[in-house]
C-alpha cells in the first residue's frame, strides 16, 4: 500500500455514482454504486433514502461479487434432445428459438385449456407483474412464494387489524417504550428495524425477545424468553387472559375501533349463532362495512345502535334482545375463551414459568396504561368527532416466521393482533403503525374467482389469481367443492390461502391431482433444493416418468440469474439479468416500501449493460405477452402496445384512464400528481433524479388512527389506494371465520364443505383466537421424536442466494445443527461429532455444535447454507455441499393420510402457510465408521454451458479487474 | 504456534553451524594455551566450511519463510528496534567471519601478527574471537526475536535464550566430535566431553523450561479479550467458516497427544540418547556412532524445535476457539 | 498528536457482518488492494478480512447472552506490532496515529502478527504481504468526498450505528464522551498496549412494577361491575 498524507480515488480511474435499489434481499434499501473505469468499485448505502438512510448490510456490501460470480447463467439453454432432465445437459439456444418455443407451446394451452399452464415465483419483486401476466392468459395456477414464506402472519393480521407487519406495517420504536420481538427471523425488514432496535436501545426502551434461539436481534434484547416452538398462541392467550383479569386493557379504544362491544348471537341453536346481530340500515351506496351492528347501553341497559354518540356500551354480560335473541358483546365471548388460558396453563405447554408469563403481561398492561403518549396532532375519526390530540400506548411487537410457520401460526398471530388491539396500539405512536396502501378493509376487495368457468380457453381469468376471501362463496371450487387451482389454494383444505401454496406445486402437479398440466414456469425460485419441504422426493418427482415414458410434468421452464439446484431439472433456462443490469419497479400493486409517514415505492436503473445474452424476466414476460395477444399487450388490432418494460412501467394502467399504474411518484403530463395520475413520459427520470425512490410524506394529522381517520381515508379513497373510506373496525371476534365455520355446522344458507373437511373447518376457523397443538404432532410418533427442530436465516446470507458470493460464503461455507449440551450429553455425542437427525420422514448427517443460546426442546440451523454439489457455480468439493446440510428433507410437504384427507399440505389449516416449524426429530451420534460428510448427496451438477468457467485458486478483485499475479 | 519447517530448519542449522564454530575456535584457543594438539590449518578450515554451510543452510530455510525473500535486503533498517533485523546483520557478518577465519586457515594467514605476554596473536585468533562474539550474539539475536515477544509468554523468558544458546552449542560440539570421528582425530573425546557438558546444561536449562512453562498462567483469558466478566464464555463463531491467517498463523492443529509424543521424542533424542552414543563412540572409537549421535541429536533437535513452536499459545488464539 | 479510532457498541451489535463486507468491498479496490480471496469457489474458501464479526455464548440456559463481537486492528497508541518489523513497512502514522503498513517493503516475515496480541493483522496469501485495517486511510483522507462520507466504509454501513468513528485525543469527540459515559474498555488491557480502539458494554433495561401498579383505580372491570341474575328465589323471599 503506497501511503500519502492523502489520498484520492478519483486520482486512480473515472469515478462515477449512480443511484439505483439494491436486490440482495427483499428489503430493497437504497444503494449509491460506485464505479471506477466504468466497473463496480464500492456499493454504499444511500444516505438519501428513506428506508436505510445510507447504512448498507453485509449483503448489499456484497453486490460485486453477485454481480460477478461464476454461477451466472449468460445463454438460453435448452435440454439436449435425448439428454435425460435432472443431468444439466444443455446446449445453448438463441433467444429467439426460446421465446419461440414458449410461444408455441403457451399458444396451444391458451387454447386448449390455460390452467395446464402454471406460473409459480420465487422471491421476485414484480408480482404485480407475474399475477397479471397469469390473469391475461387465463390461468388460476399463479402463486408467489408467499404461502411458504409467511402468509400466517399477513392473513393473521390483516383478517383482524387490516394491515400487518413487514412491508404492511411494523413496531413504532421511535416513540415506543416496550419492544417485543416474536420469532423474527434474523434479516426480516433488516435494515430498517436494525436501525430502529438500536436507535429504540440508545433511547432506554426495553426490549423483550421471545424465540427458542438467542441470535442476532435477540443477542441485545434486555430479556431473552425461551419459548418452546410453535407454543407462541398458547403464550399470548395467558397474556391476554392476565391483561383482562388485571383490567390492564385500552377499554376506551377497544369500545370505539374494534368489535367488542358489538353483540354477536350468542344462542347456539339460532341460525344465525355467532354471528353479529344485524338491524336494518341505509347503507351508503359504495360502503363496505354498513354500522348495523348493536351494542348493550350502560345507561339505558338497552340495545343500540352500536357507536351511538353518547352511548357507553357494556364490554361484558349477557343480554336478551327485544326479539328475544340470546345475545353477548364479543368481548365477554373473548374473556370466556381466556377462562381456562391461564398462565399456569400456559406453562406447561411453552416451558416457561408461570411467573414469567405473569410479568410479561403486567409490563405490557402497565406500559400502555401508565406510559401514555400524547402527540399534539389534531384528527379528525369516521363519525365526525374531532381529536385535539393522537394518543398511543407504547408497546410495539413484531412478530415473523418463528409464528407464522406453524399449522396453529394463524390462531396464534390472531391471538396477537388480539392482544395488539387489547393494549390499544393500532396505528398509534409507540404501537403499530400501518404502511400505505394498508389499512385496508378487512378482509381487503380483491377475490379470487369463485366458479371453475372463470377459466376458460383463449380469455383472461375472471378474477384475480390472488385474492381475500370474505365467506365461502369466494372460495374457488368446483360443484363438489373440490379445488380449482393446481395448489388447492381458496379451497375448503385451505380457504384462505391467500398467497396460494407454491409448496405443493410440484407434488399436485406429479400426482395429476387435481389435474395434471403441462407446463411449469418457475421464476427464481429454487424447488429444486431449499425452497421446497421434501426435498429429495420433490427432485424425484420432477424426473419421474409415466407409464407411456413421458415426464409426469411435461415441461418445466425455469428463469433465473444463478445455477440454482432447480436449473438441473429444467427443459428450457432463462437467463435473468442481475439487479444491477435492469429496470424494475418495487410498486404500489405489488410491495411497495412505504414508511409509516406515507407511502413510498421505488425503482432499479441498469447501472451496467446485462451480461452475456442475459434478459431481465420482466421484458421476458411482455414479450411473451405481446407475441401470444395478451389483451393487456396488444391494442384492438393486436399490435405491440409496449416496446419494453419500461415503456410498459410508464404507460399501463391498471384500467384505461384509471391513472393507476405500477409506479405512484411523479405522475400526471406535468408529473405532479402522486398516485393517480395520467402516465409520465418522463417518469423514469424523475425517479433517477430523485435517488429512484419516491416517498410521499402524508400530513402529521393523516399519519395516525388511519383505520377510523376520515380526513385519511377518504384522501387514501381519492388517490386509489383503497376501494371504501368507511373505518376500518377491528376484527377482534372475526366474523368472517364464523361464516365458514357455519357452512362446515351446515348452518345458513350456501357452499357447504366436503364431509372429510366439515370437522376441520369448524374446528379452525374459530371467530376467536384458541390454541391448538401443531397439526403434525398428532399424525406421527411425537415422542419418537422429541425436539423441535428450525432453521434461520442468518444475516449475511438471504436464503440460498449467497453461496456463490464469495465474500459471503467464507462468513458461512457450511453449518452445524445447534443442539442445546443437554441433548448432547442424553444422547451421549460431544460438541463438533458427526450426528445423525431423523424425523418421520427421512434423516440427514451433519457436523453439530453445542449452544447455550437454544432452548433444550429446540435444535436449529443456518438455513440453505447446504448446497447440492456443482450448483451455484460452486466446486463439487465445496463446504456447502460436503459439510453443509439442508434440513428440508426431514420436511414433509404433506400430513399423514387422516380423516380429512390423504393429501393435505403440511400446512395451517385456514391459510395454507407451510408448516416448516413444525418439524420434529430425533438426533443420535453417527457411527464411528462412517464418512465425515453429510447426507443425502446428490451427484455433482455440471458447469453449464455459458457459465464463466472457475476462477482457479485465487481471486483478486480490483475495481471489476480480476488481477492475475 | 504454527510450526513452520523453515523457521525450525533455520534455527537448528544456525545453532549447529555457530556450535561448530565456537568448537573449532574453542580447539584452536585450547590448543594455544597446549591443552590439546595443535590441528592442521585444514582441520579448522575444513570445520569452519562446514560450519558456514550450516549457516547457509539456515539463510537459505529463512527464505522460504519469507513472503517477499527478494525484499530481503530492506530487514536490516530497523536494528534499532527489532530483534529480527539485528540477526538479519548479525548473521551474514558471522558468517562473514566464519568464512574469514576458514580462509585464514586455509591460505595459513597464521603468521604472528603480534604478541601479548606468551601469546602469539595472529588473524585466525582475531577473527576467532570475534567470530565467536557474533556467534554468541546470534544466539542471542535468534533467540530474542522469539523471547522479545512478550505475548508469547511461552517464549517470553531468559531460559530460551539459554536454550537457543545451549542447545546450538551442545549441537555444534556434538557435531565437532562426529568430524573429529570421522577424521579419526583424536579430539572427539575433548569435543565429545564438552558436548556432553553442554548437553547436559541444555537440558537443565530445557527442563527448567518445560517445567515453567506447564506451570505458566497465561496473562490473557477470553474474558480478558472480549471485555466480558463471565465464567462461562464461549467462542461459537470466529467469523469465518474456511479458516483464515490467524488460524494457520497460530495454531499447530495437533492433537495433545502428538504434543505429548514429541515432546517424549525430544527429551530422549536429544539428551540422552546423544549421550550415550557420543560416550560409546568414544569407547569404541566409532565414527559411525559419534555420527550417529550428532544425527540423532539434530533429528531431536527439530523435533525439540517443532514443540518449541506448538508449545506457545498466542493470545490472539482466544479468538479462533470455534467454528459454526 | 490526534489519535483516530473506533468505538463499538456491544449493546446494539446484532452480528450482522456489514462491517465485514464493506471493508472487504472498500479496500479490495482501494489503497489496501485487493484482499485476495484463495479458493474463493471451492473447499474452504479463504481470504484476507481487516475486520470480522465473531460470535460468544456467555453463560448457561436459560441465562444465556449472545455476545456479537467486531475484531479489527485496534491501532493501539503503543503498537507492539511496529517496532519488530525489520523492515519499517509496519509503522504508526505520525498525523492521525493509524497504524499502517506499506506493502513495498513488507518481507512478508509475519514477525509483527506474533507481536499483536489482538490476531489483527492478515498475511495475504497471494501477495505475501501482510495486511490490515487501515481505518479506510483513503477514505478519511480523501478531501474530495463530502464530509459524511470521510469516514471509514464500516462506520457508515453499520445499521446499528455500532461503530463510532473518531479522535479519542479530543475529549470532546463523540468517541471519547462514548469512551468517558458508557463505560469504553480496552481489550487485553493487560498488556499496556493501550489500545486506541474501545468496547462500549452491554447494558439492561429493566422494568419495575409495585403492587400498586396492578390495584388500579383505572380498572376498566369496575365499569362492567355486574352479576347476572334470571329471577330465582332468593333468602329475600323466604326470612323473616
Amino acid at each position: 500500500m503506497q501511503d500519502h498524507p492523502s489520498h484520492s480515488d478519483s486520482a486512480i480511474g473515472r469515478v462515477e455514482v449512480k443511484e439505483t435499489t439494491c436486490y440482495m434481499c427483499a428489503c430493497r434499501c437504497g444503494i449509491r454504486v460506485h464505479l471506477r473505469d466504468g466497473e463496480v468499485r464500492y456499493i454504499d448505502g444511500n444516505p438519501r433514502h428513506p428506508l436505510n438512510k445510507g447504512v448498507i448490510c453485509a449483503k448489499g456490501s456484497s453486490g460485486i461479487m453477485k454481480q460477478y460470480s461464476p454461477a451466472r447463467l449468460t445463454r438460453p439453454l435448452r435440454r439436449r434432445p435425448g439428454a435425460e432432465r435432472g443431468e444439466s445437459d444443455f446446449e445453448e439456444i438463441s433467444w429467439d428459438e426460446a421465446l419461440e418455443l414458449l410461444e408455441t407451446r403457451l399458444r396451444r394451452l391458451r387454447a386448449e385449456d390455460p390452467k395446464r399452464f402454471a406460473l409459480f415465483t420465487g422471491r421476485d419483486q414484480m408480482q404485480a407483474l407475474t399475477g397479471m401476466f397469469a390473469k391475461q392468459f387465463g390461468t388460476p395456477n399463479y402463486a408467489a412464494h408467499g404461502g411458504f414464506c409467511s402468509v400466517n402472519m399477513a392473513a393473521g393480521l390483516i383478517y383482524s387489524i387490516g394491515g400487518s407487519f413487514w412491508e404492511f406495517g411494523g413496531p413504532d420504536l421511535d416513540r415506543a417504550k416496550l419492544f417485543v420481538m416474536i420469532g423474527t427471523a434474523e434479516d426480516h425488514h433488516s435494515n430498517p428495524l436494525k436501525i430502529a432496535i438500536s436507535e429504540f436501545k440508545r433511547r432506554g426502551g426495553r426490549f423483550i425477545s421471545i424465540n427458542p434461539i438467542r441470535t442476532g436481534y435477540s443477542a441485545i434484547a434486555d430479556e431473552w424468553v425461551p419459548i418452546r416452538p410453535g407454543t407462541d398462541g398458547a403464550l399470548l392467550l395467558a397474556i391476554n387472559h392476565e391483561i383482562l383479569a388485571r383490567g390492564l386493557f385500552d377499554r376506551d379504544f377497544l369500545i370505539q375501533y374494534t368489535n367488542a362491544a358489538e353483540l354477536v348471537v350468542s344462542d347456539e341453536a339460532h341460525d344465525e349463532a355467532g354471528l353479529f346481530y344485524r338491524v336494518e340500515t341505509e347503507a351508503a351506496p359504495d360502503c363496505f362495512d354498513p354500522q348495523d351492528r348493536l351494542w348493550w347501553d350502560r345507561a339505558s341497559d338497552a340495545a343500540v345502535r352500536a357507536r351511538t354518540p353518547g352511548v357507553e356500551p357494556r364490554l361484558l354480560g349477557a343480554y336478551t334482545l327485544e326479539d328475544g335473541t340470546a345475545v353477548k358483546p364479543a368481548f365477554q365471548l373473548l374473556k370466556d375463551r381466556l377462562a381456562d388460558y391461564t398462565p399456569e396453563w400456559a406453562a406447561e405447554v411453552t416451558g416457561l414459568p408461570a411467573a414469567t408469563i405473569r410479568r410479561l403481561a403486567h409490563e405490557m398492561g402497565v406500559t400502555a396504561r401508565d406510559h401514555q403518549i400524547e402527540l399534539p396532532i389534531p384528527w379528525t375519526d369516521c363519525w365526525d368527532r374531532e381529536h385535539a390530540s393522537v394518543t398511543g400506548n407504547p408497546v410495539a411487537f413484531h412478530a415473523m416466521r418463528g409464528m407464522a410457520a406453524h399449522s396453529n401460526g394463524f390462531q396464534g398471530i390472531r391471538a396477537l393482533g388480539v392482544l395488539m388491539s387489547l393494549l390499544g396500539t393500532i396505528d398509534r405512536p409507540g404501537g403499530f403503525r400501518h404502511k400505505a396502501p394498508f389499512p385496508r378493509p378487512i378482509p381487503p376487495c380483491p377475490k379470487p374467482p369463485n366458479d371453475p368457468a372463470a377459466v376458460r380457453p383463449d380469455t383472461p381469468l375472471d378474477g384475480l389469481p390472488l385474492g381475500w376471501p370474505a365467506d365461502p362463496d369466494d372460495l374457488f371450487v368446483d360443484d363438489e367443492g373440490e379445488a380449482v387451482r393446481l395448489d388447492k389454494a381458496f379451497s375448503w383444505e385451505y380457504p384462505l390461502a391467500v398467497h396460494g401454496l407454491m409448496h405443493n406445486v410440484i407434488t399436485n402437479a406429479w400426482r395429476g391431482d387435481p389435474y395434471p398440466i403441462d407446463t411449469l414456469v418457475l421464476f427464481m425460485a429454487n424447488m429444486a433444493w431449499n425452497s421446497t419441504m421434501n426435498t429429495s422426493e420433490v427432485r424425484r418427482m420432477l424426473v419421474d416418468k409415466d407409464e407411456q415414458g413421458d415426464y409426469r410434468i411435461p415441461f418445466l421452464a425455469v428463469c433465473d440469474t444463478f445455477s440454482s439446484e432447480t436449473v438441473a431439472f429444467a427443459d428450457l433456462v432463462l437467463p435473468d439479468t442481475s439487479y444491477l443490469e435492469r429496470h424494475d419497479v418495487l410498486s404500489m400493486l405489488d410491495r411497495p416500501i412505504s414508511e409509516f409517514d406515507g407511502p413510498v415505492d421505488a425503482v432499479r436503473v441498469p447501472v451496467l449493460p446485462p451480461k452475456g445474452e442475459c434478459r431481465p424476466f420482466q421484458d421476458v414476460l411482455i414479450e411473451l405477452g405481446t407475441r401470444l395477444g395478451l389483451p393487456a399487450f396488444v391494442d384492438g388490432e393486436g399490435r405491440r402496445k409496449y416496446r419494453d418494460y419500461p415503456d410498459f412501467i410508464v404507460n399501463y394502467e391498471t384500467s384505461p384512464g384509471s391513472g393507476i399504474g405500477f409506479l405512484a411518484g411523479w405522475r400526471g403530463a406535468e408529473g405532479d400528481q402522486v398516485l393517480k395520475g395520467a402516465p409520465n413520459p418522463e417518469q423514469w427520470e424523475r425517479y433517477v433524479e430523485h435517488g429512484c425512490v419516491f416517498h410521499h410524506q402524508l400530513p402529521p394529522s393523516y399519519q395516525y388512527m388511519r383505520n377510523w381517520n376520515k380526513g385519511y381515508l377518504h384522501w387514501a379513497r381519492a388517490h386509489g389506494m383503497i376501494r371504501y373510506a368507511d373505518p376500518i373496525i377491528i376484527h377482534l371476534y372475526s366474523e368472517v371465520l364464523q361464516r365458514f365455520r357455519r357452512a362446515a355446522q351446515g348452518k345458513g344458507e350456501g357452499r357447504r364443505p366436503p364431509p372429510r373437511l366439515r370437522e376441520r373447518i369448524a374446528t379452525y376457523f374459530d371467530p376467536l383466537p384458541f390454541y391448538y397443538a401443531p397439526l403434525e404432532d398428532g399424525l406421527i410418533d411425537a415422542e419418537r421424536y422429541p425436539l423441535n427442530a428450525l432453521t434461520q436465516r442468518p444475516m449475511a446470507m438471504y436464503h440460498s442466494w449467497d453461496s456463490q458470493n464469495a465474500w459471503l460464503r467464507q462468513i458461512h461455507s457450511h453449518n452445524y445443527l445447534f443442539v442445546n449440551p443437554r441433548v448432547g450429553a442424553a444422547e451421549g455425542f460431544a460438541d463438533g461429532d458427526w450426528i445423525w437427525v431423523e424425523s418421520a420422514h427421512g434423516r440427514v448427517r451433519c457436523m453439530c455444535r453445542f449452544s447455550e443460546a437454544v432452548e433444550p426442546g429446540t435444535v436449529w440451523t443456518w438455513n440453505a447454507i447446504g448446497k447440492a454439489a456443482g450448483a451455484w457455480g460452486l466446486a463439487a468439493n465445496a463446504d456447502e455441499s460436503r459439510k453443509g446440510f439442508l434440513l428440508n428433507h426431514l420436511i414433509a410437504e404433506e400430513l399423514p393420510e387422516h380423516a380429512a384427507g390423504a393429501h393435505l399440505s403440511n400446512a395451517d389449516p385456514v391459510t395454507g402457510q407451510a408448516a416448516w416449524f413444525d418439524l420434529r426429530v430425533r438426533v443420535y451420534k453417527a457411527g464411528p465408521k462412517e464418512p465425515a460428510i453429510t447426507a443425502p448427496q446428490f451427484a455433482p451438477m455440471p458447469r453449464l454451458p455459458g457459465q464463466e468457467p472457475g476462477r482457479g485458486r485465487w481471486q483478486a478483485y480490483v475495481a471489476g479487474i480480476f488481477s492475475k499475479k | 504456534m504454527h510450526p513452520a519447517f523453515s523457521v525450525i530448519l533455520l534455527t537448528t542449522l544456525l545453532g549447529a553451524g555457530q556450535g561448530l564454530f565456537l568448537a573449532m575456535f574453542t580447539g584452536q584457543l585450547y590448543a594455544i594455551a597446549h591443552f590439546l594438539p595443535l590441528q592442521t590449518s585444514g582441520f579448522y578450515a575444513s570445520g569452519s566450511l562446514l560450519a558456514l554451510s550450516l549457516l547457509l543452510g539456515g539463510l537459505a530455510a529463512s527464505f522460504f519463510h519469507l513472503g517477499r525473500p527478494e525484499r530481503a535486503w530492506r530487514a536490516a533498517s530497523c536494528w534499532r528496534t527489532s530483534w529480527l533485523s539485528r540477526e538479519v546483520i548479525v548473521l551474514p557478518l558471522t558468517m562473514g567471519l566464519v568464512a574469514a577465519y576458514a580462509l585464514t586457515h586455509l591460505l595459513g594467514w597464521t603468521a604472528p601478527w603480534f604478541r601479548v605476554g606468551a601469546l602469539a596473536v595472529d588473524l585466525s585468533l582475531i577473527l576467532g574471537v570475534l567470530g565467536t562474539l557474533a556467534s554468541l550474539a546470534l544466539f542471542v539475536c535468534t533467540a530474542m526475536i522469539y523471547a522479545a515477544v512478550r505475548f508469547l509468554e511461552e517464549w517470553h523468558s531468559p531460559l530460551t535464550v539459554s536454550n537457543f544458546l545451549l542447545l546450538g552449542s551442545a549441537s555444534g560440539f556434538m557435531l565437532a566430535a562426529a568430524y573429529s570421528a570421522w577424521l579419526g582425530n583424536p579430539l572427539v573425546g575433548f569435543f565429545g566431553t564438552w558436548a556432553v557438558i553442554l548437553t547436559l546444561a541444555a537440558a537443565l536449562s530445557r527442563g527448567a523450561h518445560l517445567l515453567r512453562n506447564a506451570r505458566l498462567e497465561h496473562r490473557s483469558t477470553v474474558q480478558s479479550a472480549i471485555g466480558v466478566r463471565h465464567s462461562a464464555l464461549q467462542q461459537k463463531a470466529q467469523g469465518a467458516t474456511g479458516g483464515s491467517f490467524n488460524t494457520r498463523e497460530f495454531f499447530h492443529g495437533r492433537s495433545a497427544r502428538t504434543l505429548r509424543w514429541v515432546r517424549a521424542f525430544f527429551l530422549l533424542t536429544v539428551f540422552p540418547l546423544p549421550v550415550v552414543l557420543i560416550a560409546l563412540a568414544h569407547a569404541e572409537v566409532s565414527s559411525t556412532l559419534a555420527l550417529t549421535a550428532f544425527a540423532v541429536q539434530f533429528v531431536g533437535l527439530l523435533a525439540e524445535r517443532w514443540y518449541f513452536f506448538a508449545e506457545a499459545r498466542h493470545p490472539q488464539n482466544l479468538y479462533y476457539q470455534s467454528v459454526s | 498528536m490526534p489519535q483516530l479510532a473506533l468505538v463499538i457498541d456491544l449493546n446494539v451489535c446484532v452480528g450482522c457482518h456489514a462491517c465485514v463486507t464493506s471493508c472487504k468491498e472498500w479496500n479490495t479496490s482501494g489503497a489496501a488492494g485487493p484482499l485476495v480471496d484463495e479458493h474463493p469457489y471451492d473447499g474452504s474458501p479463504t481470504g484476507t478480512f481487516f475486520n470480522r464479526v465473531q460470535t460468544f455464548e456467555v453463560g448457561t440456559f436459560p441465562d444465556t447472552e449472545t455476545v456479537h463481537f467486531p475484531k479489527s486492528c485496534l491501532h493501539c497508541e503503543d503498537p507492539p506490532c511496529v517496532p519488530v518489523c525489520p523492515t519499517g513497512a509496519s509503522y504508526k502514522r505520525a498525523d492521525n496515529g493509524v497504524v499502517l503498513v506499506d506493502y513495498d517493503k513488507c518481507i512478508g516475515c509475519k514477525y509483527c502478527s506474533w507481536a499483536c496480541p489482538y490476531g489483527a493483522r492478515e498475511l495475504d496469501a497471494q501477495e505475501r504481504v501482510m495486511k490490515k485495517c487501515t481505518l479506510c486511510i483513503d477514505r478519511i483522507t480523501d478531501d474530495s468526498l463530502p464530509e459524511r462520507d470521510r469516514q471509514p466504509a464500516c462506520v457508515l454501513a453499520c445499521p446499528t450505528s455500532a461503530r463510532l468513528f473518531g479522535d479519542v485525543h479530543d475529549p470532546d469527540s463523540e468517541v471519547s464522551v462514548a469512551i468517558r459515559e458508557r463505560g469504553g474498555y480496552a481489550l487485553m488491557a493487560e498488556w499496556g498496549t493501550k489500545p486506541a480502539n474501545h468496547y462500549l458494554p452491554r447494558h439492561k433495561t429493566r422494568m419495575h412494577i409495585a403492587p400498586e401498579d396492578l390495584e388500579r383505580v383505572d380498572n376498566p372491570l369496575r365499569r362492567e361491575d355486574l352479576t347476572d341474575y334470571t329471577g330465582e328465589e332468593s333468602v329475600d323471599d323466604v326470612a323473616w
